[in-house]
């Protein structure tokens, strides 16, 4: 029988496998930030254990930073621990890139960016979006601060070997729809809990069609569908992405060569068996919505709030609560929303394209009164690029605000926040009670859903939607 | 690690599904770089009005509940992000138990638990205890209606234990090297050490791509 993208991987990152089913794994990439990763030093020290693969650790600093400026931490209890981390990877030899580096940036936007991330590889960091990376076809997971402390010491994980769920796009997308609103599709489908235990593969027509950053936005948010992993086969538009531009650490010239051999024969094989498959026609899709407080309260934009005892796989009680918080009526049209702030950022949607695409919708309008816009790049790398493409000039003549590179109103560990009761279309990925402020009441959609709504003060359907 | 064998312990309950971490422990409590000091700021959002005062309306604010060791849940408690400060929460409030049902959909059996959760309680002693959906649905009925209701979990036994005049007892199960691990309290790191030399070997045989070695 064949084997799954998951399956040949995995094969090769183990190491031994123990008594009782656990796997030791090893672990080719490990990334760090500030927020996980603190207690995990500490641990070393206790103990006197040193970081075993300096060469294969990379550390940024991403959730604490202000966008406004890199200089200035003004909260003493942020500036202390992104002062740790810095302290932590002077004293472990850890390549740190920190607030004055060109390099620094959402460290699951830096690592594809740097060719950090490369296909056939295992991947984690103490980050649950880490699954972003599977979009390479790395076998990539978010991981707690204890087994943070593991990698660093050992280089390995002891596992148990999830299951694998197959995930079927059939057709093409259709205009104005994007890899977001697939993601979100699946997660309304089965749930928030629904790829609990499993590692996902994407696949079928509209997958593939997929630009790599597309790719990255789906693998993204496999977490909240209770996947720890994502993945999507390699192919030519993957290693096109690795080759197009200087990636520091990405194989060149003979290597590149080579490694492609190795990558080519890492897609599932045809015969390949999956513990789970599901087929979704990506031609019907609409682009979605959220309207409650988890990713899987999701509608098409043509949709209404709904009532509380018309939501499948909800209680009752959990639907009221939603509606309570998020200060919505059942029957209101999704596109009679009325929005306080736009967010597009973080590690979902924060690539040079997403700033494209949704430049190109915003180009020569004028904002939404009354709204609060803001810009914020996944990486500096992705600031520089834009500002050299001129977006910046865009996004300013339009009335947003152009900031600088971290995870911002993503989580709001930064001064970047929702005030109580404010409603915010955002690009992020979890729309969780106070994720973006306490009180703040988040919608999740595309970038492009949310620069029409910038402009129109609410959600349109993009796909009909004619403004003047 | 301590080991964890038994427990006996006043129950509590959360009636709401998928219970994020952003709710277990808001982010303004992340910018800490010590492991200790999450348990008063558990569920913070939920319960604490704005005046820093307990919100009445807050199930685990009942009086009844005060002192509880044992939460009993819905599914997919735990989801979100993976910060293990979730976790260092629950156990420095005083919960050394979690209990949440799988629930059955589409033909497959959704878990209890989110899996970096799940994992990081296991790292952290905290015992996360899958239970049937009837099972758990007559917890939440028992609690009702006996306030002050313990249970007592046995690990070696696989076995928890509602004390009512007549126990009431449920099977779990749980992976015989995560049961191992709880019991006897290992530290992991120390464990895979063992393996060092595997390791090694690994690394001579392994092809590393990118990053120059």
């Amino acid at each position: 029988m064949g084997k799954t993208l998951f399956e040949k991987i995995w094969e090769k990152h183990v190491v031994k496998e123990l008594p009782g089913g656990t796997f030791l794994l090893y672990i080719d990439r490990h990334l760090v930030h500030e927020v996980t990763s603190p207690q995990a030093f500490e641990g070393l020290r206790m103990t006197n254990r040193n970081v075993r693969r300096t060469d294969r650790t990379f550390a940024t600093m991403d959730h604490n930073v202000p966008t406004d400026s890199h200089s200035v931490i003004k909260d003493a209890i942020s500036r202390a621990q992104i002062e740790a981390l810095e302290k932590n990877c002077a004293d472990f030899d850890i390549e740190l890139y920190g607030l004055n580096s060109d390099r620094q940036g959402i460290v699951h936007v830096i690592g594809p960016e740097l060719g950090i991330t490369l296909p056939g590889l295992t991947m984690v960091c103490g980050d649950s979006h880490t699954s972003t990376h599977g979009a390479f076809g790395t076998l990539a997971f978010g991981i707690g601060t204890s087994e943070v402390e593991h990698v660093l010491a050992t280089q390995t994980l002891r596992q148990l070997k999830p299951k694998t769920f197959k995930v079927e796009f059939t057709g093409q997308l259709q205009p104005y729809v994007t890899s977001k609103d697939l993601i979100l599709k699946l997660i309304g489908t089965i749930g928030t809990a629904g790829g609990t235990g499993y590692v996902i593969e994407y696949a079928g027509e509209a997958i593939r069609s997929l630009s790599m950053e597309a790719r990255m936005t789906i693998c993204n948010m496999s977490i909240e569908a209770g996947a720890r992993a994502g993945m999507i086969a390699p192919d030519d538009t993957t290693f096109q992405y690795i080759a197009e531009k200087e990636r520091p650490f990405a194989p060149l010239n003979g290597d590149f060569d080579q490694a492609v051999v190795y990558w080519k024969a890492l897609p599932s094989d045809p015969d390949a068996e999956f513990d789970r498959t599901l087929i979704i026609e990506a031609d019907k899709i609409a682009p979605q919505v959220t309207w409650g407080t988890n990713p899987g309260m999701v509608l098409d934009v043509t949709g209404a709030v709904p009532e509380p005892d018309e939501v499948p796989g909800y209680s009752r009680r959990d639907v009221d609560q939603a509606l309570k918080y998020m200060g919505l009526t059942p029957g209101t049209k999704l596109t009679e929303i009325p929005l306080d702030t736009v967010f597009l950022g973080s590690c979902t949607n924060a690539r040079i394209e997403d700033l494209r695409r949704s430049a190109n919708i915003l180009r020569g309008r004028k904002k939404a009164d009354n709204l609060r816009v803001m810009v914020v790049p996944g990486s500096q790398q992705v600031r520089q690029q834009a500002e050299a493409e001129g977006l910046d000039e865009v996004f300013k003549d339009f009335g947003a605000e152009w900031r600088l590179a971290g995870c911002s109103m993503c989580l709001g560990m930064n001064p970047d926040q929702l005030k109580e009761g404010e409603r915010c279309a955002s690009t992020s990925n979890r729309n969780f009670e106070g994720r973006q402020g306490k009180g703040g009441r988040t919608h999740l959609v595309s970038p492009e859903m949310a620069a029409a709504a910038a402009i129109e003060g609410h959600f349109v359907d993009l796909r009909t939607w004619t403004t003047e | 690690m301590e080991p964890f064998t038994t427990f006996r312990g006043l129950i509590a309950t959360l009636d709401r599904a998928n219970v994020d971490t952003d709710q277990i422990i808001p982010k303004q409590f992340l910018k800490s770089i010590k492991r200790t000091g999450f348990g008063e700021n558990l569920f913070f959002d939920w319960r604490y009005l704005p005046n820093n005062k307990p919100n009445p309306e807050f199930e685990l604010n009942a009086p009844r509940f005060q002192g509880a060791g044992i939460l009993v849940t819905r599914n997919n408690f735990g989801c979100g992000s993976s910060r293990e400060h979730a976790v260092w929460a629950i156990k420095q409030y005083g919960f050394q138990v979690v209990i949440a049902p799988w629930k059955e959909q589409d033909g497959t059996r959704i878990p209890g638990f989110a899996d970096i959760f799940r994992n990081n309680s296991v790292k952290n002693g905290l015992l996360t205890i899958e239970l049937g959906p009837d099972e758990v649905d007559q917890i939440f009925g028992l609690v009702d209606r006996f306030p002050g209701l313990e249970g007592t979990v046995n690990l070696e036994e696989l076995r928890f234990v509602l004390h009512l005049d007549e126990e009431i007892a449920c099977h779990f199960d749980i992976e015989p090297t995560v049961k191992e691990h709880l019991l006897r309290g290992l530290d992991d790191i120390d464990l895979t050490m063992e393996h060092e030399s595997d390791i090694e070997q690994f690394e001579q045989s392994h092809s590393f791509i990118g990053v120059p070695d």
